[in-house]
């Protein structure tokens, strides 16, 4: 059993609803994703398999709609406005981006008269109601607009505000549509009426700033960006570090407590540095006490060198060692870091494998298992899973229309 | 008004962002989320609590103001799990509650004695969801972890930043956001499970592996053509990523650290940005096409610098906007929070009242239900604020019961 096996979704493919149809999908929904007769524009996005373009070639298209149904409708005509409208009669949800100009000429309202236990979510750059609604957004705009932008990049502030990878503007509003859609879904089950979902790309990057607004919200300040950490109002110290081996790691929050001091010590000494940094009998020192309180630095000398040491300590240590080891090393002593690694590094990492976080997919054209990234959560019970590969161009036409006449039929 | 998801009640351990995000959401939706925290330790379990941003000069575990905008309209109680007793009254919790929620460290719930096969003696179709770094399961799960670290594992601080540049990364936990968004997700699609079969169950989250998903064309890349992400010119997050576009960066305006982000997704957006322009520069060859311009692309961004940084954000990105083409000024907070239409006009920031700290505005919810929408009203509990009130309205204790609690140290 799958949580949302028989919930019926239809979504209108965009760049801004596939994640969600596909989060959805690869719980067992049953989506139907319905483009346009010459594609939908993702078909066209890199990279390719082998680097050869072609409409079912493109690994954005594979990525994004995983698990769902794939059909073509003409929704310029009467006949793909009334299969279309046919499907919604039959459905749990509908997801659409459309602009304003299409989502009026389709008039929803109506093609879903008759079905009132519709959830119907609609994604749109600034909400549908907004006099912005019809102009263009892209991932980088949105997250450049809408706050994040603001908060990423360099100390060094010739150099301009980063984006990070990975399309999370429209990832993050893809979240926040299959939040909204289960809890309309659940509040269905006291109901039995379904409702409109407006979603909002704009607000979602906005209230996913963490300090940056509620910093704004409570006292008016701005944060200022810093490489590699937290953006604030002030300068902080650096936490990202070169390692022995020309990488990067985070060093996180340093050591705080004995029992983390504890396991520093320990760690300088099996790294044999013990001997070359004098300093650590202030990391010894600081094992012996009951409490390390922080609020005494500036009170307390001994406090301020315990923590220096600690500092430099983990600083030499990242010189010394390649990423991966001082990651191992220090998690091992109690003290949390992080190794920077690349997406391709992380999947390939034992904790991932050990997790059974590759899932393989078998592909018929081509015919090959491919490798895919697997479940963000682990059910016990509700199986997640990449039920089929992203539908080819019109590949269940025949078989979605066919079950739309069987239900029609009395 | 009954919520969306009044009929549910939540036995919440969560905290810190990555934690108390997602039950902030069941909370506004209606549902009862019961927060428990730590007598003892006076809250410490959310170093939140006592952490800047403060509304005043008031300092100390009620005045966070970081705590108060991630735990809205939720209860607070305190319970000493220490004492047999306030073990008993968790145990009379977890009976009258769908779904135990927390983001500790992996085994901490269970050391207590109140892992997931204890949690089903109590209530056979409990919901436990736990949300932790690297998850319950696997080689690192005992390794602890906070946002940026989780983003330098899953690869999210490296895809941030400059080639020959070390990474930029994330200026803020994104993946304490994102993971409370699949800790919400997680809840609730046990919800539907339950509600279909009948069953409880157990969901391990590991924020790592959520931040990995975030990747997928990459990962593609990888599996099948073997290519990495870790690469000569890469990352360059301001480029495009999927189909060749540009210009696709941001850019410098007049003013102090003031931005703009252009892209020209197609041959359209380019012509009717020349026209916008209108210097010889963008008739050469070496930008006639998305080709050339691709291969002359740090020449081209250097043209686009020139034009914008005498401009105003604003007046470059409406002027372009105008013209069709995406563009968007790099917003400050004061800008996208007091002036801007599009997120005051959405209800964006609602203002809770909190019973120490007064009204204070707060992070909204993005979205908006026609029949069940969210209202959020009511600040973060202060410690132990609803101790009394839930131990004698939902478990039938007389005041003098909790009064002698409290007096123990139990509460």
């Amino acid at each position: 059993m799958s949580a949302l096996e028989g919930i019926r979704v239809i979504e209108l493919s965009t760049d801004a609803t596939a994640f969600a149809g596909k989060l959805l999908a690869d719980m067992g929904a049953d989506v139907i994703l319905v483009e346009p007769p010459d594609g939908a524009a993702a078909r066209r996005y890199p990279p390719f398999v082998d680097d050869e373009p072609g409409p079912e070639r493109s690994l954005h298209w594979w990525h994004f709609n995983t698990s769902k149904r794939g059909i073509t409708l003409d929704l310029s005509s009467d006949s793909g406005r009334n299969l279309l409208g046919d499907l919604i009669g039959d459905a749990d949800v509908l997801i659409e981006g459309m602009a304003p100009d299409v989502r009026k000429a389709l008039d929803f309202a109506a093609l879903s008269t008759g079905n009132p236990g519709l959830v119907h979510a609609a994604i749109t750059p600034y909400g549908v109601t907004s006099p912005r609604s019809a102009e263009p957004v892209t991932d980088l705009t949105i997250l450049a607009g809408g706050g994040p932008v603001w908060s990423c990049g360099y100390d060094d502030h010739e150099l301009p505000p980063i984006r990070g990878g990975g399309f999370q503007g429209y990832n993050t509003g893809a979240h926040y549509i299959v939040m909204s859609v289960l809890t309309a879904l659940l509040s269905r089950f006291g109901s039995n009426e379904g409702q409109f979902i407006d979603v909002s790309l704009h607000a979602a990057a906005n209230v996913t700033t963490e300090m940056a607004s509620y910093h704004w919200l409570i006292q008016q300040s701005i944060v200022q960006r810093q490489t590699g950490r937290h953006a604030m109002e002030i300068e902080t110290a650096s936490t990202q570090v070169r390692s022995g081996d020309g990488r990067y790691v985070n060093t996180g929050v340093l050591p705080r407590t004995p029992r983390e001091f504890a396991g520093l010590l320990r760690w300088i000494e099996d790294a044999g540095l013990r001997d070359e940094f004098p300093e650590t009998v202030f990391i010894e020192m600081a094992t012996q006490r009951e409490h390390l309180d922080r609020s005494k630095i500036g009170e307390d000398d001994e406090i301020v060198a315990m923590f220096m040491a600690a500092r430099d300590a983990m600083a030499l240590l990242a010189d010394r060692l390649p990423a991966k080891e001082f990651f191992l090393g220090a998690q091992r002593a109690g003290i949390p870091v992080g190794v920077v690694y690349s997406p391709e590094e992380a999947f390939e990492d034992e904790h991932f494998i050990a997790r059974g976080f590759q899932h393989k997919v078998q592909h018929d054209d081509p015919d090959q298992t491919v490798r895919y990234p697997g479940a963000p959560y682990r059910f016990e019970k509700s199986a997640w899973r990449i039920s089929r590969c992203a539908p080819h161009l019109g590949e269940h036409n025949e078989e979605v229309f066919a079950e739309l006449s069987a239900s029609a039929e009395p | 008004m009954t919520g969306a998801l009044s009929r549910y009640r939540i036995c919440d351990f969560t905290g810190q962002l990555a934690g108390a995000g997602a039950t902030k959401w069941i909370a506004a939706f209606g549902a009862d989320v019961i927060r428990i925290e730590d007598p003892v330790m006076r809250g410490r379990w959310d170093i939140l609590r006592a952490m800047p941003p403060f509304v005043d000069e008031r300092r100390g575990e009620a005045f966070g103001g970081g705590f108060n905008n991630h735990n809205t309209d939720k209860k607070g109680i305190t319970l000493n799990l220490r004492t047999e007793k306030g073990k008993e009254i968790l145990r009379e919790l977890v009976r009258v509650s769908d779904v135990v929620s927390e983001n500790f460290a992996a085994g901490v719930l269970d050391k207590w004695g109140f892992g997931y096969e204890a949690l089903k003696e109590m209530r056979p179709d409990v919901i436990y969801v736990s949300n932790c770094g690297f998850g319950h399961v696997g080689p690192y799960g005992q390794y602890k972890t906070w946002g940026p670290i989780v983003q330098a594992i899953c690869g999210l601080t490296f895809t941030s930043g400059l080639p020959d540049e070390e990474p930029a990364g994330w200026g803020y936990s994104y993946m304490d956001h994102t993971g409370a968004m699949y800790m919400a997700i997680a809840i609730l699609m046990a919800l539907m499970h339950r509600e279909r079969t009948g069953e409880g169950q157990w969901v391990d989250l590991a924020c790592t592996e959520v931040g990995l998903t975030l990747h997928g064309p990459a990962l593609l890349d990888w599996t099948i053509n073997h290519r990495p992400t870790r690469r000569p010119g890469m990352p360059n997050g301001n480029r495009s990523l999927g189909s060749e576009m540009a210009p696709h960066g941001i850019f410098r305006c007049s003013g102090d650290d003031e931005w703009v982000a252009i892209v020209c997704r197609d041959e359209g957006d380019w012509c009717a940005f020349t026209g916008l322009v209108n210097e010889p520069w963008t008739q050469e060859a070496a930008f006639a096409d998305i080709g050339a311009r691709k291969a002359n692309e740090d020449a081209l961004e250097a043209h686009v610098t020139a034009w914008t940084r005498t401009r105003g954000k604003f007046d470059v990105q409406r002027a372009l906007l105008d013209a069709g083409i995406p563009a968007a000024a790099v917003q400050k907070p004061g800008e996208r929070i007091d002036q801007d239409p599009d997120t005051e006009g959405f209800d964006l920031w609602p203002s809770v009242v909190h019973s120490k700290m007064g009204e204070i505005r707060v992070d909204g919810l993005p979205v908006h239900l026609s029949k069940t929408d969210w209202r959020i009203e009511r600040g973060g509990p202060c410690l132990g604020e609803h101790t009394e009130q839930v131990l004698t309205g939902l478990l039938g204790m007389s005041s003098g019961e909790v009064a002698a609690l409290r007096e123990e140290g139990v509460v």
